[in-house]
């Protein structure tokens, strides 16, 4: 079966049912540097971490991601689903950095954003942490091969990929 | 029938636990309406006019008996007796606690149904050919394909917050009951000259605001990569969709603003791009799904004549039969469109009766059909005057299918807020005209359709004739359109003029009946009259 | 007069503000004048109605409340085409005096 385990392995900070202000799922340290906009970042070759609009074309990132530490996507509304491809794009490059969703990220969606490749998040509003928890365990399975390690349904099925994730 | 694996109903369970705790934190407070709607739309759950109303998805319009009951417990338990099939093969209740959201979500996944995005921005329950698997000139059975197309779009996480809904249709016939072009994606299942199977993709239709026939996108995609495809279809949408304009946002508008040939050159490289990424499940999973839509195992029969001394039940069978491919057996058409009723509207005793009839006469399945109406796909005829027999004294043996009374009609302003004009009275209105005066006998396949707003749930522009309620300061006004389809010769409706009065558009549709009386050549339909003629004999007569 | 009409929040019942209280009868339904965003915005926030809005109505011939636009008489009375299921299943007339 697969888990959605981030949870545990999360560096999150603060355990317990009270907000957290910002989800991280990555052992590394948070990248300090602020993050610019996609005109910038083509602009000047020393930064390092990128802000993508619902409007910017990922893929403009694509020959400079050797650079990139953060990539943060905005949601400036939640209905706005572009940095869903966004994410995914990034990650099918091979990008291997943290994926921060900023912004209007409800504890709804950040399931789906896990699956799209988010490895960290930093709300608008805090999100419950309890309610966090429930969300990224709510799922057994998934139908389709995304950007996370889940294994789909269809592989389980037929033995493809079987074994080959930790969970 | 597809069958859940215990993986299909872990995931259909874990969405209404998953529901269920979403309501809970709505009615605790800790959700916002504005939070909430997204959430309970992706379940079918909105709020109308009256009531919350629940749409349940019967995936391409396939349903077993004990599915079926469980529709008509429902009815019963958390409603008020009836439910409403849909122009998209589904169903709703029409009077739906939000308490009770939840328990009705695990009745349905007891018998393996669910609500799953049913409205909502994202991938809708695919829907298909009510024939699928009983008639004679398919070139496969396209519901391995749907469920293929129903498990990749479900939760599926990139695709849930589309710009607008999307709608997906398979067939797998050159003749089209699913009104395949009027949707975001209609896949077609053909052979190409090698005689292999593949899919041409049909990508941008629709009704609505601006209504739009789909162009051919692709003609030829192999069945191993259909899933890859239609998610190359996807990503471009969600990418490049408009965002700014709700009216401007589905598909269509995109393909429309940009030109097939571009849309189509970016779709072909983001699969290119997809292609390597591996994302395609494994021909074995089509095989296993082709599994469950085997034949049913029919009996080896002779072809045989109906007795035809019951005048009453060789008119039925002449007009609610469909020819099957299996020699010996028909398909049956339940219509629920008596003269004055509700179309597409079913009492629980209704439902649990064809329930009934499909496990008595039918292998145990039914199908919803995009008109309103329930097909028994198989059934021998040597029992089908039995069958009937059982319909008829249920009120469901109206002999009208393709006739003018048999109406599709969305609920409009009876039950819907986003409705102009109500849709109902209008269809009983024009089945009791047509009933009373006779005419309705000599018109032959006439199609008829009411939407009650420009968001076509009805799929007026799809109608031989169409009629759609717009509001004019207050008051309700329906505005008469000539000359749609959404077979296989897919034409939008036009509209004749000024609109008029609910009594007035029943005069107006008898009046282009009688224009079509006058005109018609030798076995022409009333949509063929109107394309030899033109609307300008229709104006002439409406507006003098 | 200005009336504030909305949906109870668990059972999504049509409902009428009628002064002190949800009503689900729009004969008891009052006029909200200028107080209908802050009735609203109160009421919503205490969940005891959801998406609530203020429309415009009059009293009707026979001395009650007339929403202005059909599609709130309809949703004050119930479905025209299934008058048993409607507020006034016993009265022939109510769906024509709501049209
Ligand atoms: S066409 Fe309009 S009135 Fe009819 S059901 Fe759809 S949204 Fe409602």
């Amino acid at each position: 079966m697969v888990e959605h385990s981030a949870v545990t392995q999360s560096e999150a900070e603060g355990r317990g049912p009270e907000a957290r202000p910002f989800l991280r799922f990555r052992d590394d340290d948070p990248v300090g540097d602020p993050a610019v906009t996609v005109d910038a970042f083509l602009g000047q070759g020393n930064a390092t971490a990128v802000r993508i609009e619902p409007g910017d074309d990922t893929r403009d990132l694509l020959p400079h991601l050797e650079r990139v530490a953060l990539v943060e996507v905005n949601f400036p509304s939640f209905g706005d689903g572009r940095g869903y491809s966004a994410a995914r794009i990034l990650r099918e490059a091979g990008y291997a950095g943290e994926l921060r969703a900023v912004g209007d990220v409800l504890v709804d969606q950040i399931a789906y954003m896990r699956r799209c490749g988010f490895d960290a998040f930093e709300p608008g509003e805090p999100l419950n942490a309890d309610d966090v928890d429930a969300a990224l365990g709510r799922f057994p399975h998934a139908y389709q091969q995304a950007a996370d390690s889940a294994v789909p349904i269809w592989a389980l099925r037929h033995g493809k990929g079987a074994g080959d994730h930790d969970g | 029938m597809y069958r859940y694996d215990h993986c299909d109903q872990a995931m259909v369970d874990a969405r209404v636990a998953e529901f269920r705790d979403q309501c809970q934190r709505r009615l605790d407070g800790r959700l916002s309406e504005d939070q909430f709607k997204p959430l309970r739309l992706m379940n079918g759950l909105y709020l109308q006019l009256h009531a919350y109303m629940l749409r349940v998805a019967i995936p391409y319009g396939t349903l077993s008996g004990a599915q079926m009951h469980i529709l008509a417990d429902i009815a019963d338990r958390y409603d008020r007796g009836y439910a409403h099939f849909t122009t998209r093969q589904n169903v709703q209740y029409n009077w739906i606690r939000l308490e009770d959201a939840g328990d009705i979500l695990a009745d349905l996944a007891s018998r393996e149904m669910h609500a799953i995005q049913t409205s909502g921005n994202c991938i809708r329950n695919i829907s298909s050919d009510h024939f699928a698997g009983a008639a004679a000139d398919e070139v496969c059975d396209p519901r391995p394909y749907a469920e293929l197309l129903r498990q990749w779009s479900s939760f599926h996480p990139e695709f849930s917050y589309l710009p607008r809904k999307f709608k997906i249709a398979v067939i797998a016939s050159p003749t089209d009951r699913a009104a395949m072009k009027l949707h975001d994606i209609g896949i077609n299942l053909v052979r190409n000259n090698e005689g292999e199977l593949g899919a041409a993709f049909y990508v941008g239709g629709g009704m609505g605001r601006t209504p739009m026939i789909a162009p051919l996108i692709r003609e030829f995609v192999p069945l191993d990569q259909l899933i890859t495809y239609a998610e190359a279809c996807l990503r471009v949408y969600n990418r490049h969709g408009r965002r700014d304009n709700k009216f401007k946002a589905r598909i269509k508008i995109l393909i429309h603003e940009l030109g097939a040939d571009e849309y189509r050159r970016q779709v072909e490289a983001e699969f290119e791009h997809l292609l390597a990424q591996d994302i395609e499940p494994p021909f074995a999973e089509l095989e296993r799904l082709r599994e469950f839509f085997g034949d049913p195992g029919f009996e080896d029969l002779a072809e045989a004549e109906l007795d035809r001394s019951d005048p009453e039940f060789a008119l039925w069978a002449d007009r609610n039969t469909h020819p099957h491919k299996q020699p010996g057996y028909v398909s049956a058409i339940v219509s629920l469109k008596p003269v004055g009723g509700i179309p597409g509207d079913a009492t629980s005793a209704q439902m649990r009766l064809m329930a009934d009839l499909a496990t008595q006469y039918s292998f145990d399945e039914c199908r919803v059909m995009h008109t309103q109406n329930i097909v028994l796909p198989h059934v021998r005829k040597a029992d089908l005057h039995a069958l009937w027999s059982r319909l008829d004294e249920a009120g469901l043996a109206t002999p009208n299918l393709d006739q003018i009374d048999d109406i599709i009609a969305c609920p409009g302003l009876d039950y819907c807020s986003l409705a102009n004009a109500r849709s109902i009275p209008v269809a009983q209105k024009i089945s009791q005209r047509f009933a009373a005066n006779g005419k309705g006998d000599t018109l032959g396949e006439l199609k008829l359709k009411i939407s009650g707003c420009i968001n076509a749930c009805g799929h007026h522009h799809a109608g031989h004739i169409g009629i759609l309620g717009v509001d004019r300061k207050g008051v309700e006004n329906y505005q008469l359109l000539l000359g749609g389809s959404e077979a296989d010769d897919t034409s939008l409706a036009k509209i004749t003029g000024p609109g008029f009065d609910e009594d007035g558009i029943v005069d107006a549709v008898e009046t282009a009946t009688d224009v079509y009386l006058a005109n018609r050549a030798d076995g022409e339909r009333f949509l063929d009259t109107y394309r030899r003629i033109g609307m300008a004999p229709f104006k002439e007569a409406l507006y003098g | 007069m200005i009336i504030l009409t909305g949906n109870d929040l668990a059972s999504g019942a049509v409902t009428w503000w009628a002064g002190s209280e949800w009503s689900r009868d729009v004969a008891d339904a009052v006029d909200v004048g200028e107080e209908a965003d802050a009735i609203a915005a109160r009421e919503e926030a205490a969940r005891r109605v959801n998406v609530p809005y203020a429309i415009k109505a009059e009293i009707g011939p026979d001395g009650t409340v007339r929403p202005a636009h059909i599609k709130d008489r309809i949703r004050g009375l119930g479905p025209t085409v299934r008058p048993d299921l409607t507020l006034k299943p016993g009265d022939a007339n109510a769906v024509h005096e709501v049209i």
